[in-house]
């Protein structure tokens, strides 16, 4: 009993001695991985910096203003004045999508008298009314 | 501890007479005192050994803890020295107030060489001063070869073409050292503003980037804070700065100035909007301070800020609004302006003789000194004093640049009654442009005090009331007739509804008294006059435009068209809506766009 004991024990500590090992290397790699990425992300932030700084300088005032010199001809671009100012309510905005109303479901009968009731209704057939509108909406759309 | 005798006489003796053997008794002893000793020992065995279990269990649970709590805990990255220093090591950037790049950082290297590695110093300071012509080879060869020497810096920026060539060299004793440059990608805009950067503590593997002047000095802690983000975003707008400088420097050249400034300024915030001083200069190569007497030859002398001039009859609005603040006199009031008059022994007269009297309001629209300095003795030397001072002309302005504290107006040190009437019309009292822009602020914006600041995002600023509300409206309506039928009739816009007070001022000698030939041309605006948003001040210094023949330096003539085009142009860059324009040109619908009517069917 006792080594029984032992044995497994000792199966019990080798497997421990091996996952600590393991787990050590994977702890490394993941550590260098970190370092890799930490230096790409420096090195892309960099990068990032430089081409800001390049975009800056690419759209400087300076260059743009000589541009629009260059390219008179063809764009005609002048500075802005005060006669591009309008009202609001003068652009043509798009029209809203129409929304038509649903369509009445086939064999509709409007409620007589008599039908109409102080009861709650909604809960008994609202899966039957809520399909049949829907399915119109479809067709109906423009 | 009473040792028992092995051999207790009294049992010794008794074992004699018995006839016994008395080593027995000794032997018994002895076994006895033998097994005490065993229990003894066996006890303290016990103990050690609970003691060692108990330390092992202890160290296993610290163990086993410490694996729990690593096991149970969010999964963090850790920290790696040495990477992050890289990434925040960077100054941090200036923006215009959308967030336009002003300043930023790009990487170069910076070349310095170990003569003990070299293999060929000859042929290396040969080959570098081909590559950089303002190298010479004797002398760096006289620094390669100096007996005993190690290091030697040989270029602080290098272009990537120009390392590459270094490269190509292959002298091993050569040696690149990264460098970050603080680059100015618009050039020569709002120069003065960002001032200039500068290396401070070089090593081999980093440099420290240190603010020489202007904001970048001013805000220098911050910028180089790694632990913060410390960008600046300034209240500069970089479209209308550099169409200020683009206006003012073409304005320049017509007007045959010597230097010209211009400030616009939020009069509700007391936001720089774009301030501009001419000549200017690349910060990206800072040009060496001036050496001369006279600071406003260089290029690095800011006009708007530290320049201070006499701001002439720009001025003339103060006194008026204070008498209108304190109910001595309304737009409609006639003044005596009989020219000249007498002060003591001194004279003051007018440009032109505007007849025995005039209203307040015309007083303004022609600009008459003797009017203005009537108004400013019905107020009083006390009050006159006190109220320049609440709009900010007895000290320096608090804005956010290095330069601020150097524009301190110069104010006279007495102020008999002659000084009170030459300051009511601008004279004897210099300040900067800024002052003026905070001033005529103050005047436009209902009346509070603006305080300048280069910082976006200023809240509306209600500052102390410095007068009311009708008198800041009375004032900014005379203004707008200044330039619907007075001195500034050029200054009209259409749509912008520009209100303003021009002012010529003579320029002082340096030894004393005024050029007869040489001007400073101002002209104070604030627009539009129904609801004033900006308020401009251009000064143009030693203006001289030939008109009609002869020779004008008026501000009329030479300040005030060049306002007129800086509203122009910049107005609408603002995003400024021209106010009197009734009818707003209509935008036909295109066709495919008419409206869908919704059917029901």
């Amino acid at each position: 009993m006792r080594s029984v004991l032992f044995v497994f024990s000792a199966i019990v500590v080798m497997m421990l001695a091996v996952w600590a090992y393991r787990e050590n290397y994977r702890t490394q790699a993941a550590m260098n991985e970190m370092v890799a990425v930490q230096r790409e992300m420096s090195s892309l932030r960099d990068d990032l910096t430089a081409l800001r700084a390049e975009w800056a300088y690419l759209n400087r005032p300076e260059r743009l203003r000589e541009l629009v010199n260059l390219n008179f001809e063809r764009l005609q671009l002048v500075a802005i004045n005060a006669d591009q100012f309008i009202d609001i309510d003068k652009i043509a905005f798009p029209p809203p999508r129409p929304v038509s109303p649903p369509r009445r479901p086939e064999g509709f009968v409007p409620p007589g008298e008599a039908q109409i009731t102080d009861d709650d209704l909604t809960g008994q057939d609202a899966s039957e009314q809520s399909a049949a509108p829907s399915a119109d909406d479809e067709e109906n759309a423009p | 501890m009473i040792r028992t005798p092995l051999r207790p006489l009294a049992r010794i003796l008794r074992a004699r007479e018995a006839g016994q053997n008395p080593d027995e008794i000794e032997a018994e002893n002895i076994a006895r005192r033998e097994a005490e000793m065993q229990i003894r020992a066996h006890r303290t065995g016990e103990q050690r050994l609970a003691i060692t279990a108990s330390v092992f269990v202890i160290a296993f649970a610290a163990v086993a803890i410490k694996m729990g709590m690593l096991a149970s805990a969010a999964p963090a990255e850790p920290r790696v020295e040495g990477t992050r220093q890289a990434i925040y090591s960077q100054r941090a950037d200036i923006t215009d107030r959308h967030g336009r790049i002003l300043a930023t950082n790009m990487q170069t290297h910076a070349l310095y060489a170990h003569p003990d590695q070299m293999v060929d110093p000859a042929r290396a300071a040969n080959e570098l001063a081909r590559i950089f012509p303002d190298l010479r080879a004797d002398e760096l060869l006289r620094q390669f070869t100096v007996p005993g020497r190690r290091f030697t810096w040989v270029k602080p920026r290098l272009s990537p073409e120009q390392m590459q060539a270094v490269h190509d060299i292959g002298e091993p004793g050569l040696l690149f050292g990264p460098r970050e440059m603080r680059l100015y990608p618009n050039g020569s805009v709002a120069s003065h503003i960002l001032g200039g950067a500068t290396f401070g503590h070089q090593g081999v593997h980093s440099a420290e980037v240190v603010g020489v002047a202007g904001v970048e000095l001013f805000f220098d802690e911050r910028l180089r804070d790694p632990a913060a983000d410390g960008s600046v975003r300034l209240s500069i707008d970089l479209t209308a700065q550099a169409a200020m400088e683009e206006v003012l420097s073409n304005g320049m050249r017509v007007m045959n100035a010597r230097g010209a400034a211009g400030v616009l300024m939020d009069v509700h915030t007391g936001e720089v909007l774009a301030m501009a001083s001419l000549p200017d200069f690349d910060p990206n190569d800072r040009p060496r301070r001036a050496t001369g007497n006279d600071p406003s030859s260089s290029p690095l002398f800011n006009r708007a800020l530290q320049g201070q001039y006499e701001l002439g009859s720009t001025f003339k609005i103060f006194p008026v609004a204070q008498a209108l603040d304190l109910g001595l006199i309304n737009p409609n009031t006639h003044i005596n302006t009989t020219t000249p008059m007498r002060i003591g022994s001194h004279t003051v007269g007018d440009y032109a003789n505007y007849g025995p009297s005039l209203s307040v309001t015309d007083i303004i629209a022609r600009s008459s000194n003797v009017g203005t300095v009537r108004i400013a003795q019905m107020v009083g030397v006390e009050r006159q004093q006190a109220f320049l001072r609440s709009l900010g002309f007895f000290e320096p302005t608090a804005l956010e640049m290095s330069e601020a504290a150097t524009g301190r107006p110069i104010v006279p040190q007495r102020w008999p009654a002659i000084t009170a009437a030459t300051v009511s019309f601008g004279h004897g009292l210099a300040a900067s442009p800024l002052h003026l822009a905070a001033a005529y602020s103050t005047i436009a914006n209902g009346g509070t005090r603006v305080t300048p600041t280069l910082m976006a995002g200023a809240a509306p600023d209600r500052g102390e009331r410095v007068m009311s509300d009708a008198a800041s409206g009375h004032a900014v309506r005379m203004l707008r007739q200044v330039v619907t039928r007075g001195t500034a009739r050029s200054a009209e816009v259409a749509g912008y509804e520009v209100a303003g007070k021009t002012g010529t001022a003579d320029k002082p000698r340096p030894g004393g008294g005024y050029y007869q030939n040489r001007v400073v041309a101002n002209f104070a605006a604030a627009f539009p006059a129904s609801d004033p948003q900006y308020v401009l001040i251009v000064t143009l210094d030693e203006p001289s435009v030939n008109r009609g023949g002869g020779e004008s330096r008026t501000a009329g003539a030479t300040a005030v068209p060049v306002a007129a085009e800086l509203v122009r142009r910049l107005s609408p860059i603002l995003g400024l809506r021209p106010v009197d324009q009734d009818a707003l040109p209509d935008i036909a619908a295109p066709a495919d766009l008419a409206l869908l009517l919704a059917r029901n069917d």
